[in-house]
């Protein structure tokens, strides 16, 4: 039977939730309108007052924001609110140079941990549950954002935050954790860690695992749930939108449910910024429905997926996202083809390696150079020098077809590639362009 | 009786050997014989040793992937025209050798060969009266 946080909203008829969005955008291009200064002028520009927005139909018209207008606008400037009511901050690194910096109202936290909490009972959990936190805590979404929701559910909640594998571990079997949420990285390493101490998935006392903030391939997400002995739940979310749980899997494990309530979520071509239609793979643009604090409209994620309306088994009537394909900050371009870190850990999972990589891109000679440092495991190594070379090719061959280009892979120890404890650094570029 | 031959990765890069051999000569293990294959990218350590338990262990736990291969060790006398007679019973008996190493002890010589089917080969040349050694007899030779 499957659970829900909030069945009525979760569960509403679609007329329902696009009444909620049409209100509650009106209400809110009026709310930037008359307190955020930047965006005010950005609508401005294009000849806009919120007169012009009745419904989601006229959604299309107001302007975008991007990363470059969080960097213009750094610190206050897109800060709708006066500070007194604002009670935190969230940050995130930007790739642009400045942090990201986010600002909470009470109220714009509450709505963020009832996200996560969705997630939660979602994947599972109810108030018997023991819900051990190891994302990191601070100024990083992750750790406050789940801890927040599942206080909310009513687990007994550990605020392990990351790090310090070992005693991860020791309050996992010693309390009986039955739900993790971590990057996926750092989950794929505390099971690598399990088994090494030779603990079997039946004593793993874990269910469930709530795994986001970076991308994840199928084939690792089949590896954790295999070494753990839990069903893997994808979540999503961005700093600037709230944090994780913009969006979130159910059981049937196909796609993420948006929490259209609070967000609604686009799909554009990212060249020509024109909305794309249904099922179409295009960058997801959200605009943020509630937020009192920092309430971006038509923010710009980079990441690109697609979005499907199609009935979801679970009962969820949101809108469901695809995983998305990668950042497009996370995108390589090497040698002018687009490289997406995942795909090369979907290859190196079917092939029989860890996850566990390192991609080093150099220019020599004005070419593109492409290595992949892949870690030696076990159940590849041989004392045949030939096997092990003839491995080694099919997984290049491997790499060639999905990639489109050639890779060298460099074979080297266990565990040289540094591990997260957050996110993992999987790109080195050291071109310098 | 085949004995167990530890067979260990090594990156290609200055001091991996070192670091493997560091890690057994501080746990007391003693390489009775080695064989280095090496390739451009990587190299593999192939080795027998006085204690094959503790040496995997200890360098599992240093990060180094090691396993155990099976490898058939037969005494050939240190004089002219020993290794030939021992290869022309393994023609005799058609058994292919992948690889094979030698280390000297007290008395003999010691050839170590990987073959595929190590318990069929061992079998074929037993019949033609090659005894191998066993892993005890290896310590004390």
């Amino acid at each position: 039977m499957e659970r829900y946080f909030q069945e009525e909203i979760e569960c509403a008829p679609r007329e329902k939730i696009l009444a909620i969005q049409n209100e509650k955008l009106v209400a809110q291009v009026k709310n930037v309108w008359d307190n955020v200064e930047y965006y005010r002028k950005k609508m401005q520009e294009k000849n806009l007052t919120p007169d012009d927005i009745k419904s989601v139909d006229d959604l299309h018209k107001l302007p975008f924001l991007s990363k470059a207008d969080l960097k213009a606008a750094y610190p206050y400037g897109l800060l709708a609110r006066p500070l007194k009511d604002c009670v935190r901050i969230q940050s995130t690194s930007g790739t642009t140079g400045k942090r990201v910096v986010a600002f909470y109202t009470q109220k714009d936290i509450d709505m963020w941990e009832e996200c996560c909490a969705r997630a939660i009972v979602a994947a599972g959990g109810t108030n018997e549950d023991v819900c051990q936190v190891s994302y990191g805590y601070g100024l990083f979404t992750g750790g406050p954002g789940l801890n927040g929701g599942s206080h909310k559910v009513g687990c007994l909640t550990i605020p392990a935050s990351s790090g310090n594998t070992e005693r991860q571990i020791m309050f996992i079997m010693d309390l009986q954790a039955t739900i993790l949420c971590c990057t996926p990285s750092y989950a794929a390493y505390l099971g690598e860690s399990m088994k090494e101490m030779g603990l079997t998935p039946e004593q793993i006392p874990l269910k469930a695992g709530i795994f986001g903030a970076e991308a994840w391939s199928e084939e690792m997400r089949r590896d954790i749930e295999k070494t753990l002995g839990i069903k893997a739940y994808d979540i999503y979310g961005l700093t600037e939108i709230s944090g994780p749980g913009v969006s979130f899997e159910c059981s049937a494990q196909k796609g993420m449910h948006i929490n259209e309530d609070h967000f609604i979520a686009e799909i554009i071509d990212p060249d020509t910024g024109e909305v794309l239609p249904e099922g179409t793979q295009g960058e997801l643009v959200f605009t943020s429905l509630d937020k009192e604090a920092f309430p971006l409209l038509r923010y710009r994620t980079r990441d690109i997926c697609t979005l499907t309306r199609e009935k979801c088994s679970c009962g969820r009537t949101h809108v469901r996202m695809a995983k998305p394909r990668g950042r497009s900050d996370d995108m390589l371009i090497i040698r002018g083809v687009n490289v997406f870190p995942s795909q090369i850990e979907t290859v190196l999972l079917k092939n029989g390696y860890a996850a566990n990589y390192q991609i080093i891109v150099d220019r020599i000679n004005n070419t593109d150079t492409f290595d992949i440092n892949v870690e030696m495991t076990p159940d590849m190594f041989t004392d045949n020098v030939g096997e092990v070379q003839t491995r080694k090719k099919v997984l290049e061959s491997g790499l060639h077809s999905m990639l489109g280009i050639k890779a060298k892979v460099n074979l080297v120890a266990p565990k040289t590639i540094t591990r997260s404890e957050g996110k993992a650094v999987r790109v080195i570029d050291k071109r310098k362009i | 009786m085949a004995v167990n031959q530890v067979s260990v990765f090594l990156e290609n890069k200055p001091g991996t050997l070192n670091q493997m051999t560091k890690v057994l000569a501080n746990h007391g293990v003693n390489i009775r014989a080695l064989s280095l294959a090496d390739t451009n990218d990587f190299g593999i350590a192939r080795m027998i040793v006085n204690d094959v338990f503790e040496a995997t262990n200890v360098l599992k736990e240093e990060n180094f992937v090691a396993t155990f291969t099976p490898v058939l060790i037969y005494a050939i006398s240190d004089e002219a025209g020993s290794l030939n007679k021992i290869l022309e019973k393994f023609t005799a008996a058609n058994v292919n050798v992948e690889y094979m190493y030698a280390f000297a002890g007290k008395k003999n010589a010691y050839m170590i060969f990987r073959v595929k089917d190590t318990a069929n080969a061992e079998k074929l040349l037993s019949s033609q009266g090659l005894k191998s050694l066993t892993q005890e007899q290896i310590a004390d030779v």
